[in-house]
């Protein structure tokens, strides 16, 4: 018995390296279906880019030809400019959701109700909201049509308007996204330390500043989290566009991932080159984003592990 | 041959994919598709109805990875995309025979023949098409003491009497911006005539010639004074409707497909009317829209026999003459006759038979992307008329890049 004790067991190469090996195995199927469905369509986007193509006839290649046209297009800059627009004022989502959340986050008989009618924006899908912003905005008849005469606007409409069109949209895109930033803000209060708010409050803070310094900084996560679903929500402000305006009046109200798809799905695209191309730069402006964004989540992680 | 052996794998299954998902559309499909089997006991009919808008993308896919036997469409450039990939079958052979239809396809539907030719074969049968023009208020047009315009001088007072009396002479909803093209084609027609609506939409003429420039003075005298309804951009072609039906516009440059929902609106032949879009530079001979709508054989269909038959059958006069009462439009082939009691399709067919030739619409006889800019810089200029310039070299632009 002794003997065999002392006969080293045969380790298998499984068993060595088991521990390495096995979080890949659980990863495949993620990885697969995320190279397959996410990474591999984004090469195959920027490589259609360089061709003229109309998804039916063969594709010809033409270089950089898509990228010149896009500089020298006019309804281009006005989508940038307007995805511009709508990074800035999609942001208000982010303060008044947090103040309708610190509003909400009392103990009242009956607030859980109170709070689920304040996410429930959230829960309706964007094509109804825009449906029924649109008929709110409709000229004489809508909802807003006697606030609008009253300050002298008879029979103004905002989504025909050039000026307006955009801002129309992006407010009806505000209704679901203080909602998604107020159930941020409410469960980022949940795990407020009261403890550090009582000492605060012996030291004398009180108000304003014991909110700007001691529950908002405890709220960082929170901030962080609204900003990142906002920012990505505005760059991708599809439906709302698509229901409202269809990029109307004469392409005022275009956003860039709305653009893409007309010029390479809608009834007269089928440029799949040049909606490649937009999609390239789009893609582009959010890469940066996403690089800072993983920037910060990976310091933030080693500065809690310290 | 190919019959047999078609039949063997696909023994009288016929696929037939259409985007009638409205109301008259699909009831016409329907009977059409009955009265087919009726005749062609072996044959049964797998019908697949698309939704209307829906269509025009699921098309592109289906031709390629599952075609039907037989697919609606339309006439024109509207086909040349999948005429030039390949993906429609050839049936000059049909409209040659004439031993297979009752009389000769050639001469019984001559006019719509052209729309329907490209590179001297065609690839479709016309089954209907309708009428565009001005359909108007008679009741207001009575009290405000109008007779009918035949000329653009009467056109322009009849606005500006209507404007005066507090009433939207013409209503428009551009949202979809194809409403603009109407009223920009029959401008166009009006002015220079059908050949360079040809010219323009073929590319063959630069958009600052002062051609165009003519047309957009004219309809300048339209735009400048006001005579289309404001807001127009925010309004799909049935939410302009309703100041029609409401008494506050007076006219609309549509197709005949708007009398349905006008009349469900309560609007009746007694204070709805249509009148052929007036004249405008006289002597060039009168050309009209009529956007004709078509069935095709996908080239990959696996029953090409019977889709023949199919498509032999929708040509009959007897046939066209059934959907078209049904779809309240006008048959292509001329031995079919008309609907009776129907004052607009009566006009329509009047006009159209007088008509020196029928254009499909701008944004058929245009090539796609063409159309797309074209159309929005024509909602553009309706909304910012002083912007006309700047509109016109931008689509000058694109008319060179598309049409390289």
């Amino acid at each position: 018995m002794e003997l065999n004790n002392s006969k080293p067991k045969r380790i298998t190469w499984w068993q060595k390296n088991q521990v390495k090996i096995s979080p890949w195995i659980f990863l495949a199927p993620g990885l697969i279906f995320f190279s397959i469905y996410v990474i591999a369509p984004i090469f195959v986007s920027i490589g259609i880019s360089f061709y003229q193509w109309d998804g039916l006839s063969p594709s010809t290649y033409v270089g950089l030809q898509n990228y010149i046209e896009l500089l020298d297009d006019e309804y281009f800059y006005i989508s940038l400019w307007n995805n511009v627009k709508w990074l800035i004022f999609f942001m208000l989502a982010v303060p008044i959701g947090l103040g309708l959340a610190i509003f909400l986050n009392q103990i009242v008989f009956g607030i859980r109700l109170i709070k689920s009618l304040f996410f429930f924006p959230f829960v309706i899908s964007q094509v109804v909201i825009g449906l029924i912003f649109t008929w709110f905005y409709q000229p004489n008849y809508g909802v807003i049509a006697p606030f609008l005469d009253l300050i002298g606007l008879e029979g103004f409409s905002i989504l025909a308007n050039e000026d307006t069109a955009t801002y129309g949209i992006i407010f009806a895109g505000l209704y679901p996204q203080i909602a998604y930033c107020l159930i941020l803000y409410l469960t980022g209060l949940n795990n407020i330390n009261p403890e550090q708010i009582e000492a605060g409050r012996m030291d004398g803070a009180k108000g304003f500043h014991l909110f700007w310094n001691i529950v908002l900084p405890q709220l960082r996560h929170a901030t962080f989290l609204a900003i990142v679903v906002t920012v990505i929500g505005a760059l991708r402000s599809f439906d709302m566009v698509a229901i409202m305006t269809q990029g109307g009046p004469y392409g005022y109200s275009n956003v860039l991932a709305y653009y893409m798809f007309e010029q390479a799905l809608s009834e007269y695209g089928y440029r799949m080159g040049y909606g490649s191309a937009i999609a390239t730069v789009l893609f582009t402006i959010m890469m940066f984003y996403i690089l800072f964004f993983i920037y910060r989540m990976y310091r933030n992680e080693r500065e809690d592990n310290n | 041959m190919f019959g047999i052996i078609s039949s063997t794998s696909f023994a009288g299954t016929l696929v037939i994919n259409t985007d009638t998902s409205d109301a008259a559309p699909k009831e016409a499909f329907e009977y059409i598709i009955k009265k087919f089997e009726e005749e062609n006991p072996d044959v049964t009919v797998k019908w697949n109805v698309f939704d209307h808008e829906g269509y025009k993308q699921s098309i592109r896919n289906f031709l390629n990875t599952d075609p039907p036997d037989v697919a609606n469409w339309y006439a024109g450039n509207r086909m040349l995309p999948f005429v030039r990939a390949g993906l429609f079958e050839d049936v000059s052979d049909i409209w040659k025979d004439s031993g297979w239809v009752d009389g000769n396809l050639s001469e019984n539907m001559e006019h719509a023949k052209k729309s329907m030719t490209i590179g001297g074969k065609q690839w479709g049968i016309p089954y209907t098409y309708y009428q565009w023009g001005v359909y108007y208020r008679k009741d207001l047009f009575t009290a405000n003491g109008i007779s009918v315009p035949t000329t653009w001088d009467d056109f322009v007072a009849a606005c500006a009497t209507l404007k005066a009396a507090g009433i939207t002479p013409i209503t428009i909803g551009s949202k979809y911006l194809w409403t603009t093209a109407g009223v920009f084609d029959y401008l166009n027609l009006r002015t220079n005539g059908y050949e360079f609506h040809m010219d323009l939409t073929l590319g063959k003429v630069p958009y600052t010639d002062p051609k165009v420039q003519a047309v957009f003075d004219k309809w300048d005298e339209l735009v400048k004074p006001g005579y289309f309804l404001e807001n127009h951009a925010a309004l799909s072609w049935q939410e302009a409707l309703t100041p029609m039906v409401n008494g506050e516009a007076a006219m609309y440059v549509m197709g005949n497909f708007a009398v349905a929902p006008l009349k469900e609106a309560g609007l009746r032949d007694s204070n709805l009317g249509f009148f052929q879009f007036p004249e405008i530079t006289p002597g060039i001979p009168m050309a009209e829209e009529a956007p004709t709508d078509t069935v095709h054989i996908p080239s990959k269909a696996k029953n090409k026999t019977d889709a023949k038959r199919f498509l032999i059958f929708m040509s009959r006069a007897d046939v066209q003459e059934e959907i078209n009462k049904i779809l309240g439009q006008l048959p292509i082939n001329k031995n079919s006759s008309v609907k009776k009691g129907d004052p607009f399709l009566a006009a329509g067919l009047n006009m159209l038979n007088n008509a020196y030739a029928m254009a499909q619409f701008y944004d058929r006889d245009a090539p796609a992307q063409m159309a797309s800019e074209g159309m929005k810089g024509f909602q553009e200029y309706m909304s910012n008329p002083d912007r006309r310039q700047k509109i016109l070299e931008r689509l000058e632009k694109v008319r060179q890049k598309v049409y390289k």
